[in-house]
C-alpha cells in the first residue's frame, strides 16, 4: 500500500471536524426527510389554516373573529417543524451511538468535544438557513391568502418580524437542546421520550399543581419561554419574548454543558 | 510502539483488564491471542482511549492516543464491533472520517479501490455483508498512513480469499516498520499470520513470546501404544523424565520419549506391541492448555448439573 496520496501529516482542527460533521449530515437520508419534512409542514399548514379561516370567516361568530390572530395562522406549522427537528436533532448524535459510528467518530477526534461543537453548530446552521426563509414564505403566502377578507396583518406591524425571525431563531436553539439530550441520554428512543416530555407533555400537566405553584412554574418551562419569541400578544403568567427566548438559551447551554462533561468523562 | 502498564479495567464488579503489562514493537506481526471474553477488545478500546483504565496507563509512541495532533496517522484501528452508520454509503463513511484530518479525496478513492469495495462504495453499508464491513474497516484504518495498525479479529467473516489476502497486507505492513497489533481467538490463524505473540486469559497477561517459541514450547509430543502387555511396558518405560498415562484396554499414551525408543524397549524385552504412533499435540491444543484455567465460560455443566438446574428452576 503506498502512502503516496497522504502527502503532509495533517492535523485535526475544529474547521475540519466541522466539514466532517456536515458530510455525515447530508450523507444520511433522515436528514433529508426531516427537514424536508420541517420546510413543507411550515408553509404547507399555513397555507392550509389560512384557507380554512378565510373560506369559514364569514360564517364564524364574533367572538370567534375577535380572537383571531393572523400571525398565530402563520406560525402554526412551527409547532410540527419543532417535532420533526428535535427529532433529527436526537439522531444526529444518538445514532452515532446505536450504530457504533460513535467509536469510529472517537479514533478519529479522540478529544471529543471537537465532534459535539461541530454536530451543534452544523445542525444549528442548516436548521436556521432553512428556517428563516421557510417562515417568511410561510408568513407571506398566508397572509396572502388571509388578504382575501383583509384579515391579514402587515409585515411591519410591531413584534410581527421579531416574530417571524425569532421562531426560526426558536427552532434553531431547539435543534442544539434536542441534539444535547440525545448526547446525555445516548439513546434514540429516550431522547425523543426526553424531548418530548420536556417540550410538549411538561406544560400541560402543569395545571395539576397548585394555581400559584402553576403560575410561578409555567412561564420558565422550556418551551413555554423559548415560544414567547413567537408571539406578538402577552398573555398573564408568561415571559416578555427576549426574557423567555433567553431563558430557553440558557436551557440549552446547560444541556450542551452537561452533554460535553458527560461525552468526555463516559466509556464509549 | 504500543506500551501497557499494569491496564486495570472494572466493568462494575467484573474485572475484564487484571494488571496488564505489554509492548508492542514495530516492524512484526504481533498477535494478540486469547479466548473469547478474555479481554482483547476492551484492551483495544483502553489503547485508543475509548474507554478509560480505572488503573494503569497505555501510550502509543510514548503519549496517549488523545495527545496526538493528527490521530488517525498515528493508529488505523479496526474494530470488533461494527463502527459504521448504517444508513451512510461507504464512500462517504470514509469521506467523513478523512475530512477530520484533511486527508483528500484521492485517497479516499485509493483505498476504496484498495480494499476491493469499487462496485458498492456509493451502497449504504447497512446492506453490506460481514467481510465487506470488515473491508471496510480496513480501508478507515488505513486512511491515514498509519503507524500504527490495530485490527481486532480483522479475518472475522472473510472468505479464504479475503484472509488469504488480509495476511499478506499485514505483513507488507509490518515489513514496511509499521507495528502491527492484531487480534485474534484462534490459535491456527495467529500462528499464520504472526511473528510474536502476546497471549491474554481472563484479563491477565499469559505469555509474551515469540511465535516460534510458544510452538516449540507448547507443543508437547506423545507416542501412543497398543500392547496386550501395557503394565508390563509400563514398568519398563518409566523414568524421571516419563509420564505414562492410560492402561484401559491396551491403550497407554507416553510423554518423554521418542516413538523409536518406545519401539526398541519393546522389541529388547518381547513386548508385543499392536499400535506405535507419535502424536503431535495441535497448536489448538496447546493453546487451550495454555488459557484453560483462565477461560471464564467453559462448557463444564453436565447433564445432571442441567437437570437440577431444571429442578430448582
Amino acid at each position: 500500500m503506498s502512502a503516496s496520496t497522504v502527502h503532509a501529516v495533517t492535523r485535526v482542527t475544529q474547521r475540519r471536524v466541522f466539514v466532517s460533521e456536515w458530510t455525515k449530515l447530508r450523507s444520511v437520508r433522515s436528514t433529508r426527510y426531516a427537514l424536508l419534512a420541517a420546510v413543507v409542514l411550515t408553509i404547507a399548514l399555513a397555507a392550509i389554516f389560512s384557507g380554512v379561516i378565510v373560506t369559514h370567516w364569514l360564517h364564524m361568530r364574533p367572538q370567534e373573529k375577535a380572537g383571531f390572530n393572523p400571525l398565530e395562522a402563520s406560525l402554526v406549522g412551527l409547532n410540527f417543524a419543532q417535532l420533526a427537528l428535535g427529532v433529527l436533532g436526537v439522531l444526529v448524535i444518538s445514532a452515532e451511538y446505536s450504530t457504533g459510528m460513535i467509536r469510529a467518530s472517537f479514533s478519529a477526534v479522540p478529544k471529543r468535544l471537537p465532534v459535539l461543537w461541530a454536530k451543534a453548530g452544523v445542525f444549528a446552521t442548516v436548521t436556521l438557513v432553512l428556517m428563516v426563509p421557510s417562515a417568511l414564505v410561510a408568513f407571506f403566502v398566508s397572509q396572502s391568502i388571509l388578504s382575501g377578507q383583509h384579515i391579514q396583518i402587515a409585515f411591519s406591524h410591531a413584534g410581527v418580524a421579531r416574530a417571524v425571525i425569532g421562531a426560526s431563531l426558536y427552532l434553531t436553539v431547539l435543534s442544539v437542546f434536542a441534539l444535547g439530550l440525545g448526547a446525555i441520554v445516548r439513546n434514540t428512543a429516550g431522547g425523543i421520550a426526553a424531548l418530548a416530555g420536556i417540550l410538549f407533555v411538561l406544560p400541560g400537566i402543569m395545571h395539576v399543581l397548585p394555581q400559584s405553584w402553576n403560575d410561578a412554574i409555567s412561564p420558565y418551562l422550556p418551551s413555554n419561554a423559548g415560544q414567547q419569541i413567537m408571539s406578538i400578544v402577552r398573555e398573564p403568567n408568561t415571559l416578555a419574548p427576549w426574557t423567555g427566548f433567553a431563558v430557553f438559551c440558557g436551557y440549552t447551554v446547560v444541556v450542551m454543558a452537561i452533554a460535553a462533561v458527560l461525552l468526555v468523562r463516559r466509556d464509549t | 510502539m504500543i506500551e501497557a502498564h499494569g491496564l486495570t479495567k472494572n466493568y462494575g464488579k467484573k474485572r475484564a483488564v487484571d494488571d496488564l503489562s505489554f509492548a508492542v514493537r514495530p516492524g512484526v506481526v504481533t498477535g494478540f491471542l486469547g479466548p473469547n471474553g478474555s479481554g482483547k477488545s476492551t484492551t483495544m478500546r483502553l489503547i485508543l482511549g475509548l474507554d478509560a483504565p480505572n488503573a494503569g496507563d497505555v501510550t502509543v509512541n510514548g503519549k496517549h492516543f488523545r495527545e496526538h495532533p493528527a490521530p488517525l496517522h498515528e493508529v488505523g484501528a479496526l474494530l470488533e464491533a461494527r463502527s459504521v452508520h448504517t444508513g451512510r454509503s461507504a464512500y462517504n463513511h470514509l469521506l467523513a472520517l478523512a475530512q477530520t484530518h484533511g486527508i483528500r479525496r484521492r485517497r479516499v478513492d485509493e483505498l476504496v479501490e484498495f480494499v476491493g469495495l469499487s462496485e458498492v462504495a456509493r451502497k449504504r453499508a447497512g446492506q453490506f455483508s460481514l467481510g465487506m464491513g470488515q473491508r471496510l474497516g480496513i480501508a478507515s484504518a488505513l486512511l491515514g498512513d498509519p503507524g500504527i495498525l490495530l485490527l481486532d479479529e480483522p479475518a472475522n467473516g472473510l472468505d479464504p480469499e479475503g484472509i488469504h489476502w488480509i495476511r499478506n497486507l499485514l505483513r507488507d505492513l509490518a515489513q514496511e516498520g509499521r507495528t502491527v497489533f492484531v487480534s485474534s481467538h484462534l490459535m491456527s490463524e495467529m500462528a499464520l499470520m504472526a511473528d510474536h505473540l502476546i497471549v491474554i486469559g481472563r484479563g491477565r497477561l499469559v505469555a509474551d513470546t515469540s511465535v516460534e517459541a510458544f510452538v516449540h514450547g507448547a507443543s508437547k509430543k506423545l507416542v501412543r501404544v497398543r500392547t496386550p502387555q501395557a503394565t508390563e511396558l509400563r514398568e519398563l518405560l518409566l523414568g524421571p523424565e516419563v509420564t505414562v498415562t492410560g492402561g484401559e484396554r491396551g491403550l497407554l499414551e507416553i510423554a518423554g520419549l521418542s516413538a523409536e525408543q518406545v519401539g526398541t524397549t519393546a522389541a529388547a524385552h518381547g513386548v508385543v506391541l499392536h499400535e506405535l504412533t507419535p502424536i503431535n499435540a495441535s497448536l489448538e491444543e496447546a493453546f487451550m492448555e495454555l488459557t484453560r484455567d483462565a477461560v471464564e465460560f467453559q462448557a463444564e455443566t453436565t447433564l445432571q448439573e442441567l437437570e437440577e438446574e431444571e429442578v430448582v428452576a
